[in-house]
Parts: C-alpha cells; sequence; structure tokens
C-alpha cells in the first residue's frame, strides 16, 4: 500500500497542469472562475486546443485518436481540468458515445464519427430520458419501425442537455413491443438532429438558464445504418455506456477548485466584524469538507486502480459511492459558496449586460453567479442515475439486501 | 400553554386563504411576475379593504392592533401561496419601525397611509460591506449647514422592494465608527429626493430589490425616527420581527412543498408502481416532515419573542428560531426537488419557486452561519 503517486505520474500532472496554464484562453478561465457555466464556443474552442495535443478523447486507445492513458492518468487530468478551472471535454462525446462506438461500432461509424466527436466538429447530445421513463429507463416507449432501408422514429424525449446546440444525438428507441422482457426490445440509433421531422424545444431550468430540451420525433427517417450494435440490443449497448469509465463521476477537481475559490472569497466578506474567513465556525465547516473530500479522494484512487489492474474492464460498484459522495460534495462546495455571498448571491444580475452600457459593478458577480451554480447542481443528484438509484444499486450488487 | 387559534385568527386565515385560492394559482403569479413591477397593486388594494395592511398597526392609526403572532399566520398563507407584495418590506420592516420608534406626527401621518395602502417603505439598513453585522454602518449623515437638518451621504445593499416603495426607512452614522453600536440613527427619507439613486433588479425568488445610493441627501431635523445616536436596539426589534414574519413564511413555503411532494410520490410511476412504495422516499417524506414540524414550532417561538422585554432572551430565542427554520427550509426544499426528480428543476413546475423563496429568505437577517455564532458565543 503506498498513498504516493509515482515519479511518473507526478511529473504527468506537472506536464499537464503546464500544458493547462499555457494554453486555456485567460477569458475563458476568468469566466469559469466567477462561476459561470462554460459557453459553448468556449467549450468547443478548448476541447479543439486539448485535441490538437491528443488529450481530448482522453479515454479512448491511441488506435482512435486517444492519448492511451492509464485510469491514474486519465484521473490526473480530469482534476488538473476541473481545477484550472476549464471546460469539460463534452462527456456526450467522450465519455459516452466514443466508447460506444469503438465496442461496438461499425469500422465505419468509428471512422466517420470519432474523429469528428473528438474535436467536437459534432455536438453529440444523449436522446435516453423519456416523460414516463426516468429512473425506469428500460420502459421507454419512443418507437422504431423499420421500413426498408430506415428506421422510422416517433416519440419523446425529455432532459436532453444542450440538444439546442447539438448536431447529432444517440437515442434509445424501442424496435420490438412484443419481447419478452423490456430491455430486450431496445436499439440505439444514431441520429442526425437536422433530419425533418425533429423538433426541439427549450426547458427552462430553476437557475433561469436554457440547459434542458424536450426532443420530438414525427416520422423521422433514420438509415439503417446508423444502428449501433445489433437490432434489439441496445440496452446493453446502453449498460455499457452508463457504466464505462466511472473515472471522472466524482468530479473531485470541481469541489476542490470551488472549496479554494470560497476560501478566497471569505478574505473579502465580513461576519461579525471580522473577514470570514477568520471566523471559527466557516473554518469547521470547510474542515469537513476537506474530510470528506479527502476520503473521496483516496476511494476514488483505489477504483482507480483497480480499474487499471482488472482484465474484465467491468463497472466496480463502488463507482456508486463515487457518485453519491461525488455529487454530495459539489453540491455542498456550491453552496458554501452562495453562503460565503450571502446576500449579494441572491440578486439576478447580469453584468455582462451591464457592462455593454458602461455600468459600474453594481454587484460582486462571483457572489451573483454562485447562486444559479448551486441551483443547477441540485440536479447532480438526479441525473446519470439518482443517488437514490445509486443507492439501489449498492444494495443488489454488493449488500444483498 | 395554549397553541389554539382564536376565533378571530381563524377567519383571517381562512378568508385570506380563499383569496389567494383565488388569485395566486401558479399560472396567475407567473403572469404577475412577468410584470414590469412584478407584483398587484390590485391586490395590495385588496389587502388595505382586508385590514391586512394594518394588521399590526394600532387601532389609532387605522390599523388592527395585531400582534406577531397574527402576523405569522398571515405569513404563513403568503408562503404557502409565494405572494409576491411587498408585505414584509412595507408593513413589518418599514411601518415596524415607525410604530416602534417614530414620533407622533410621523406615525400620525405614515400608519394610516401604510394601513390604506397608499405608501409604501423599504428598510434600507444593511450595507454589502456588512454583510449580516447590524452595526456595520458606513452610512453618515451629518448636521446639515444652517443647522436643523441632516446630510446622508452612502450605499444600502439588497434593499428589499426598495425600488418601488415611496420612503425609505434609511441608517446612518451620526456619531461612531464602523462597527460601534453607539451613534446610530434612522431617518424617514423621501425616496424620490434629490441624491437618492436606486437601481431595482429581481432576486432569485422573482421578489423586486435595490442597491441605493445617497448623494448628499439633505433630509429635514423631523426626518429623524427616534433617539439620535441611539438606533441599534430599534434595529435590532425590526429585524427581529422580520425573522419572525419570514418564519411563518418559510412554514407556509414548507407545507406547500410537502404536500406537492406527497402527492408526487403517490401518482408518479416508475417500474410499474408509484415511486412512494419504495420505502427509502416514504422515511426521507417522513423526515420531511419531522422537519416541518420542528421548524413550525420554531416559527411560533419567534413569533411569540417578538414583544419579550428582555432584549437578551429575544435576541437568543429569535436566532434558535433564525437558524432552525433556516435548516429545515432547507432540508425540506432540497428534498422536494430530489424526489420530483427532472420535473423538480424546471421552472414550469412549483417546486423549484418555493425552493428559492426559502433560499432567500434563508440569507436575509443573518444566515444559519451567523445566528449559530451569535448563539455560540452565548453558550453558557
Ligand atoms: C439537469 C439534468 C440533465 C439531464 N440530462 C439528460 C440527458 O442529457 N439525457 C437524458 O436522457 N436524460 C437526462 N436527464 C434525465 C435524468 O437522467 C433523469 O432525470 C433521471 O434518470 C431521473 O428520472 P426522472 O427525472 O424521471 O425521476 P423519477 O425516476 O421519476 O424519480 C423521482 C424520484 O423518485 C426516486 N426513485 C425512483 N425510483 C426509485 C426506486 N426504485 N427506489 C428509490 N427511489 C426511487 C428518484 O430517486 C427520484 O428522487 C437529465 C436530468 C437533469 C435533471
Amino acid at each position: 500500500m503506498d498513498l504516493r503517486f509515482t515519479p511518473e505520474e507526478l511529473a504527468f500532472r506537472e506536464e499537464v497542469r503546464g500544458f493547462i496554464r499555457d494554453n486555456l484562453p485567460r477569458e475563458i478561465r476568468e469566466r469559469m472562475r466567477l462561476g459561470h457555466p462554460a459557453r459553448k464556443q468556449d467549450i468547443v474552442a478548448w476541447q479543439r486546443i486539448l485535441n490538437a495535443r491528443g488529450w481530448a478523447a482522453y479515454s479512448w486507445p491511441q488506435e482512435w485518436g486517444g492519448p492511451g492513458w492509464t485510469a491514474v492518468q486519465k484521473m490526473i487530468f480530469l482534476e488538473e481540468n476541473l481545477a484550472a478551472p476549464a471546460p469539460e471535454v463534452s462527456s456526450f462525446n467522450i465519455t459516452m458515445l466514443g466508447p460506444v462506438l469503438i465496442q461496438f461500432g461499425t469500422e465505419e461509424q468509428k471512422r466517420r464519427y470519432l474523429p469528428r466527436a473528438a474535436n467536437l466538429d459534432d455536438w453529440w447530445c444523449q436522446g435516453f430520458s423519456e416523460p414516463g421513463s426516468g429512473s425506469d429507463l428500460a420502459s421507454l416507449k419512443t418507437r422504431a419501425v423499420k421500413e426498408g432501408g430506415h428506421y422510422v422514429v416517433n416519440g419523446q424525449k425529455i432532459w436532453t442537455s444542450t440538444a439546442h446546440n447539438a448536431d447529432w444525438c444517440f437515442l434509445l428507441v424501442r424496435t420490438d413491443p412484443k419481447a419478452p422482457k423490456q430491455q430486450q426490445g431496445i436499439s440505439f440509433l444514431l441520429v442526425d438532429l437536422r433530419t425533418p421531422g425533429v423538433e426541439v424545444r427549450p426547458i427552462i431550468s430553476i437557475d433561469g438558464s436554457h440547459h434542458l430540451n424536450e426532443v420530438f420525433f414525427t416520422d423521422v427517417r433514420v438509415p439503417v445504418e446508423n444502428l449501433v450494435g445489433e437490432e434489439n440490443r441496445g440496452w446493453s449497448v446502453a449498460k455499457y455506456l452508463l457504466g464505462n469509465e466511472r473515472t471522472g463521476i466524482a468530479r473531485l477537481g470541481k469541489s476542490k477548485e470551488r472549496t479554494r475559490f470560497a476560501l478566497e472569497k471569505a478574505r473579502e466578506v465580513n461576519m461579525n466584524g471580522k473577514p470570514l474567513i477568520e471566523d471559527r465556525g466557516f473554518r469547521t465547516r470547510v474542515a469537513q469538507i476537506e474530510v470528506d473530500m479527502k476520503a473521496l479522494e483516496i476511494t476514488q484512487a483505489r477504483v482507480v486502480s483497480a480499474y487499471d489492474k482488472s482484465q474484465d474492464g467491468r463497472p466496480d460498484p463502488l463507482s456508486s459511492v463515487l457518485k453519491i459522495k461525488g455529487t454530495e460534495l459539489l453540491q455542498g462546495t456550491s453552496e458554501l459558496l452562495m453562503d460565503v455571498g450571502g446576500p449579494q448571491a441572491m440578486p439576478v444580475w447580469q453584468q455582462e449586460l451591464a457592462a455593454l452600457t458602461n455600468e459600474p459593478a453594481l454587484l460582486p458577480e462571483w457572489a451573483v453567479q454562485a447562486t444559479p451554480a448551486y441551483l443547477m447542481l441540485r440536479a447532480a443528484s438526479i441525473y446519470g442515475g439518482t443517488n437514490e438509484i445509486q443507492k439501489n444499486i449498492l444494495n443488489k450488487a454488493v449488500l444483498g439486501l | 400553554m395554549d397553541f389554539d387559534l382564536t376565533q378571530d385568527q381563524r377567519l383571517m386565515v381562512e378568508s385570506v386563504g380563499r383569496l389567494l385560492a383565488d388569485t395566486y394559482a401558479f399560472e396567475q403569479r407567473k403572469a404577475l411576475l412577468k410584470t414590469e413591477q412584478g407584483w398587484s397593486p390590485a391586490l395590495w388594494a385588496q389587502y388595505a379593504e382586508l385590514g391586512l395592511l394594518g394588521l399590526p398597526i394600532a387601532e389609532e392609526h387605522g390599523g388592527f392592533g395585531g400582534g406577531a403572532v397574527e402576523v405569522m399566520l398571515l405569513m404563513q398563507e403568503f408562503g404557502r401561496h409565494l405572494v409576491l407584495e411587498p408585505y414584509l418590506a412595507t408593513v413589518v420592516l418599514g411601518a415596524g419601525a415607525i410604530r416602534l420608534a417614530g414620533s407622533p406626527a410621523q406615525q400620525g401621518e405614515i400608519l394610516p397611509a401604510i394601513a390604506a395602502g397608499t405608501t409604501r417603505l423599504g428598510f434600507a439598513h444593511y450595507e454589502r460591506q456588512a454583510r449580516y453585522d447590524m452595526t456595520d454602518v458606513m452610512t453618515t449623515a451629518t448636521g446639515a449647514p444652517g443647522g436643523g437638518g441632516f446630510v446622508l451621504e452612502g450605499a444600502k445593499s439588497v434593499v428589499l422592494h426598495g425600488a418601488s416603495a415611496d420612503a425609505l426607512v434609511v441608517s446612518a452614522r451620526t456619531a461612531g465608527s464602523r462597527h460601534e453600536a453607539a451613534g446610530l440613527s434612522l431617518f424617514l427619507v423621501d425616496a424620490n429626493a434629490p441624491g437618492v439613486t436606486r437601481r431595482g433588479y429581481r432576486l432569485r425568488d422573482g421578489t423586486e430589490a435595490a442597491e441605493i445610493a445617497l448623494a448628499a441627501v439633505k433630509v429635514p431635523g423631523h426626518a429623524l425616527v427616534g433617539e439620535k445616536d441611539n438606533a441599534l436596539p430599534v434595529i435590532e426589534r425590526v429585524v427581529q420581527a422580520g425573522i419572525a414574519a419570514t418564519a411563518g413564511e418559510v412554514v407556509g413555503a414548507m407545507e406547500a412543498m410537502q404536500a406537492m411532494t406527497l402527492d408526487y410520490l403517490k401518482t408518479r410511476q416508475q417500474f410499474g408502481r408509484p415511486i412512494g412504495d419504495n420505502q427509502a422516499l416514504q422515511h426521507r417524506a417522513a423526515e420531511m416532515m419531522v422537519a416541518l414540524e420542528q421548524g413550525r414550532s420554531m416559527a411560533m417561538l419567534a413569533s411569540m419573542m417578538v414583544d419579550e422585554p428582555d432584549a437578551a432572551d429575544r435576541a437568543r430565542n429569535i436566532s434558535m428560531a433564525k437558524v432552525g427554520v433556516g435548516q429545515s427550509g432547507r432540508f425540506v426544499s432540497q428534498n422536494a426537488v430530489q424526489l420530483h426528480g427532472g420535473i423538480g428543476m424546471t421552472e414550469e413546475y412549483a417546486v423549484g419557486h418555493f425552493f428559492r423563496r426559502v433560499m432567500v429568505i434563508e440569507h436575509m437577517f443573518g444566515d444559519t452561519a451567523y445566528h449559530l455564532d451569535r448563539l455560540a458565543d452565548g453558550v453558557a
């Protein structure tokens, strides 16, 4: 047992940190530090810079344009990227679609989609959830009927993150409604969102932003060559996608970065006549967060190094521990920063709009941004399998209760 | 001990509940939020007619002579429907200061106008650098040359309904330095007086607030509210009344979220059965109820402590209530969203609106950490 990174791993961390420091555009970094969500153009710009270095598809094998890193290297890369803070690479493109195509795709599909996904030339989104099928995903109803060289798709998806920015969607559809088990009649399709019959409608979330969408499919014709894996075997593809590559699931780098930022701001605001940073109650709260982060860091390292050693590449049920604690920490640290902002974190104020008219800063931007970030992160324990479902998984897979 | 409502209290709660059921359905409220003002002057007039605006105002000033308990009960109804009108700013805070410290002339002029719904006030005390600190006041009021009046200079932050108020109760230093308890005074300032600049915005819950700058604002000597240099006890009592009132509002909001969540647990189907069939979620709902009832007790405590003469006892109990209600509110609202899944995250669904109201209230008048600190200082 040795908690230390090897000299090679430490050198690798330095290399990643140095590259990000030298190449991340300052404006993007500053916006992210202030707590703004990354804009589409920022995400694209940064992913392309990473891709030029061969790092965007960080989890893919070298054969398909990835760096061929070990799980420990991937973990280090993700942490440094979040800690910068830099926009995250598109998880739809890199951690979901890529590995699925590499595992199940045809040569033609790999050649056609992978390089464009790595470079974010195509922006992908995930069309899984439906109004009636959230936690119970296998009950999905969107129907695809084969007619000659096409599947004709009808139905509705919901909660489709960034569909309004997307070019393509990977979609779960029902191809055999009569299959003895729900899981057996599902297929995985790649859909060009410019196809006639696709309609994307916005859903505004409680942070006031447009991130989510409903996507309606009316007689949408999808070429049969866009089927991934076998017809009616899409559930195994989806399960592979959801279970694959859990290295980044805890997003610990973000919690660490936000805690550091909150500490920095706690020097600038007051509590009972002293800087907040000197307040014992505040320091105790931060200490608790640091304890939790440290435990998670080591748990994550255990999962990751086991993954490197395992032969079967099957997801570790401990990844549910990473999801549960990781999202609790994301929520806890966003809550911390909002509380540091205090009353000034409550207004809705767009400094960017004011800046256009040369108005002076009315309110501290970091404080104003802290609250929408907090609000949006309430979803972290809902998406990617709710934390209740993660606990059910632990029960079934480990505890046997 | 008696926790029952009187006949009058019950009647008030019922009539307000009926009015709000008719006027504050989710879609109606959404339309109201979209208007420039963000609340309804017509409803404000109705509140005046029902006597709600004069609820805590003495009968001799056109009010009802009610106390903090009545205000809490009313705020609970407001919380259930997420009422947007400036009741807290005008009736609880602004009028509260005038009631507690105003001269007979000020009371005779302002309080009847508030009860009648023709004047609205803002309470401009907290400053940006102060965060929650009640003595951290840098705004100054100096004697105007020639005598008699004062000149105000400074800035106030997140003044609730400050942009649309007719007049502001402003705290300023007439003596002492930053953080000093002595040397504060209150002034009644025409919100449209020369030198007053108000920049309004919405808070995350849709209610209005403003940053207010005071640049060489001249006020006459009779604008002073209460004793010169000794306003802190008044400010504290106004803030305490605000805590008690919003505690009621949070209880109402928690009740609404609890009801919505229970309904959702019974109707939302996943895996072929209502999600509420899962014992994990049954326990969560029970924990929400525990939090709600503990919060309700604390709201009662706060309202019964508002008029407690022993200042230290009053402050301590009201801090306890702020902590208890704040923690309950956070727990209930976070879980209400969680148990709704994706739908709880949307602007089109009511639970998120309650969530944000409770969140905004938690960051008023000192947050949980601030009041815990004060309580910790007093642990003996
Ligand atoms: C911000 C955000 C982004 C998203 N992005 C995408 C996306 O890009 N693509 C996509 O396809 N989907 C996306 N989703 C959807 C997400 O995957 C679903 O919201 C999630 O699976 C939960 O489903 P649901 O919302 O229908 O909630 P439900 O499944 O109805 O759950 C409601 C509540 O019941 C609980 N529950 C349900 N079943 C059980 C059980 N058996 N035991 C105990 N508790 C249970 C849940 O934990 C939850 O608390 C996103 C969601 C959000 C909020």
